[in-house]
């Protein structure tokens, strides 16, 4: 037996990553963009590339076992049934879930509407559902950095019930305003909805005290997990939310499959959002009743390939481990700010303290419009986005239309940044204000 | 390099200096249009005098917010719309609109559209093309709202 002396004042570094032998994995990488130039893709805040293992992943299940899961006793059924299930289980345990947590649906969006909806159907279903209903004089609470993923379907619910909608501010320098947090989450809060990550300022919200202070009032609080799962370790049991959503797509899976995780408890007596096949235990001809989660919020015939290449997207991700991916992109993310910071007339929309920060970096350029100096950089093989990033609240909180941003994966490389700074200054120079 | 055949002087010109801009009054007709994937901006006054068929657009005014192409679009509308019969200005507002959807295809005929034809190369960027036709937007809907319709003014609209 050998036993190991742990240093504990040094911190653990995890190794780094071979980016040019995983970049071997994403095909879509090698090509040329704009009349030769190497793509630099920088806009998986977006949507994430796919690694031949994930596409692989597809075909084998479409050119072996392909079937509608849930259904039909034959042989095939069987064994796309077993694919379909050993995914969520995959998945499941990558986020510290247990497996009958796990909803499939179609994208983070639907999660959340899955929830709203379901809260919205309160009103009419058993007493089992009572603590999801809405109705006036109840608030629902979400942030001003939020997606319009996160804020419109609780916009509708409010409207839908009579329930009033609060937020928690951002600082000037685009963190979560935690000062409002006693005032504005209160015993009249039922629901907390945040982001885990802004896929704008790159931000990484302290889950815990609104955790916190959501419990003590009672409110459930529902995570929006889209730009914190995909780039490092996240435990949804650990940070103790009630509800977390997160998007296949934007982890290198496959588009048309997302996640929704829900405390079993709280899963079990949550009425449906869709209905139909699947998600029935008894059906008569006046009435039904529901199959318990997770296939009561799954009807109709799944996503199947699309989970199974989630699940390949997953083992992939922690064969790799979270802690060095997350590494890498902070290494990414603090060459960005550092080198963007430098260049005069550019503004960082977001922390430049890269300390609970992730790797999206937007940033405004003086004189130059964010969709002109995005297209400067297209020219030059880089892709990033421009607009308002589906959060247009936060741009008008943050005092600019819209911004660039950059957003950094596992399969970046530091060479990358400094073509972006590059790429900026020649959006500078071509649009003569410098 | 392609970014000059998108970018032409022409545009960024207009960008750097644009015309008419400001909202002024009189007006017969105001529109505001946004293009909701990046939240540019036009809010467009056309003040329109005469009857339906002999009607001319006396004034346009605007102000707004957005990139070069959306901003600079706006200010040779003005140039090419006022003064001009309404039906003159929906004759040339298709002819606009014919080039921008046309993928680059489309060959612009400079006595139509004259400043008009530095957006040809803005045609070959689909995702530019809203930027480019926001503006044209708010003036088609200005002259309905000013009872001005190019319908009403013999112009078939596609």
């Amino acid at each position: 037996m050998t036993t190991t002396t742990v240093d504990h004042e040094q911190r653990h570094v995890p190794e780094p990553l071979d980016v040019a032998a995983l970049r071997a994995d994403f095909p879509i990488l090698a090509r040329t963009v704009r009349d030769g130039c190497p793509l630099a893709y920088l806009d998986s805040g977006a949507t994430s590339q796919r690694p031949n293992q994930v596409l692989d992943a597809e075909r084998s299940f479409l050119t072996t076992c392909n079937a509608a899961v849930h259904r039909g006793a034959h042989q095939l059924a069987e064994e796309a049934t077993d694919a379909y299930e050993h995914a969520r289980a995959t998945i499941a345990a990558f986020v510290g879930a247990d497996v009958g947590e796990l909803v499939f649906v179609k994208n983070a969006t639907e999660g959340i509407n899955l929830v709203s909806y379901a809260m919205g159907n309160a009103a009419t279903a058993g007493d089992e559902a009572a603590r999801f209903r809405l109705g006036p004089g109840d608030e629902v609470v979400v942030t001003e950095m939020e997606h319009h993923a996160n804020l419109v379907p609780w916009q509708q619910v409010c409207r839908r019930t009579g329930a009033t909608l609060r937020w928690l501010g951002v600082t000037d320098d685009g963190r979560l305003d935690l000062d409002d947090v006693p005032e504005v989450i209160t015993e009249r809060t039922k629901v907390v909805a945040l982001t885990h990550q802004s896929n704008v300022l790159g931000t990484i919200n302290p889950v815990a005290p609104v955790v916190r202070r959501a419990k003590e009032v009672g409110a459930l609080t529902v995570l929006d997990a889209c730009q914190s799962v995909p780039h490092g370790a996240v435990n949804v049991a650990e940070l103790g939310v009630d509800f977390a959503v997160f998007s296949g797509h934007k982890m290198l899976g496959p588009s048309g499959i997302g996640v929704l995780y829900g405390r079993r408890e709280l899963l079990e007596a949550l009425p449906p959002f869709m209905t139909g096949g699947s998600m029935i235990e008894q059906v008569w001809m006046e009435t039904s009743t529901f199959a318990p989660p997770p296939q009561r919020f799954e009807a109709g015939v799944p996503m199947t390939s699309q989970a199974v290449g989630l699940g390949a997207a997953v083992d992939y991700l922690s064969a790799i481990g979270m802690d060095r991916i997350a590494a890498h992109e902070h290494a990414l993310t603090e060459a960005a700010v550092t080198e963007l910071d430098a260049i005069d007339g550019v503004r960082i929309i977001g922390p430049t303290e890269v300390v609970d920060r992730g790797g999206a970096v937007s940033f405004v350029v003086d004189g130059v419009h964010p969709h002109d100096a995005g297209q400067v950089l297209d020219s030059l093989g880089l892709a990033v986005r421009v607009g308002h990033h589906c959060a247009w609240p936060l741009h008008r909180r943050m005092g600019v239309p819209a911004t660039v941003r950059a957003s950094f994966y596992l399969y970046n490389e530091l060479s990358e940044v400094e073509r972006l700074a590059r790429g900026v200054r020649e959006a500078q120079r071509f649009f003569g204000v410098v | 390099m392609q970014l000059e055949s998108m970018y032409q002087e022409i545009i960024l010109d207009h960008y750097k200096n644009p015309n008419a801009r400001g909202l002024r009054e009189p007006y017969d007709g105001e529109s505001f249009q946004v293009n909701p994937t990046c939240g540019d901006e036009v809010t467009l006054r056309v003040k329109v005098d005469g009857d339906n068929g002999e009607s001319r657009v006396t004034d346009v005014s605007y102000d707004g917010q957005g990139c070069s192409i959306s901003q600079a679009s706006v200010s040779v509308l003005t140039e090419l719309v006022t003064g001009r019969t309404v039906r003159e200005a929906c004759t040339t507002m298709e002819a606009f609109v014919e080039l921008m959807q046309g993928r680059g295809q489309v060959e612009p005929d400079e006595n139509v559209l004259a400043d008009g034809v530095a957006f040809a190369g803005v045609a070959k960027y689909p995702a530019r093309v809203k930027c480019a036709l926001l503006g044209w937007m708010a003036f088609k809907s200005a002259l309905v709202e000013a009872g001005q319709s190019p319908e009403a003014n013999g112009v078939e609209v596609t």
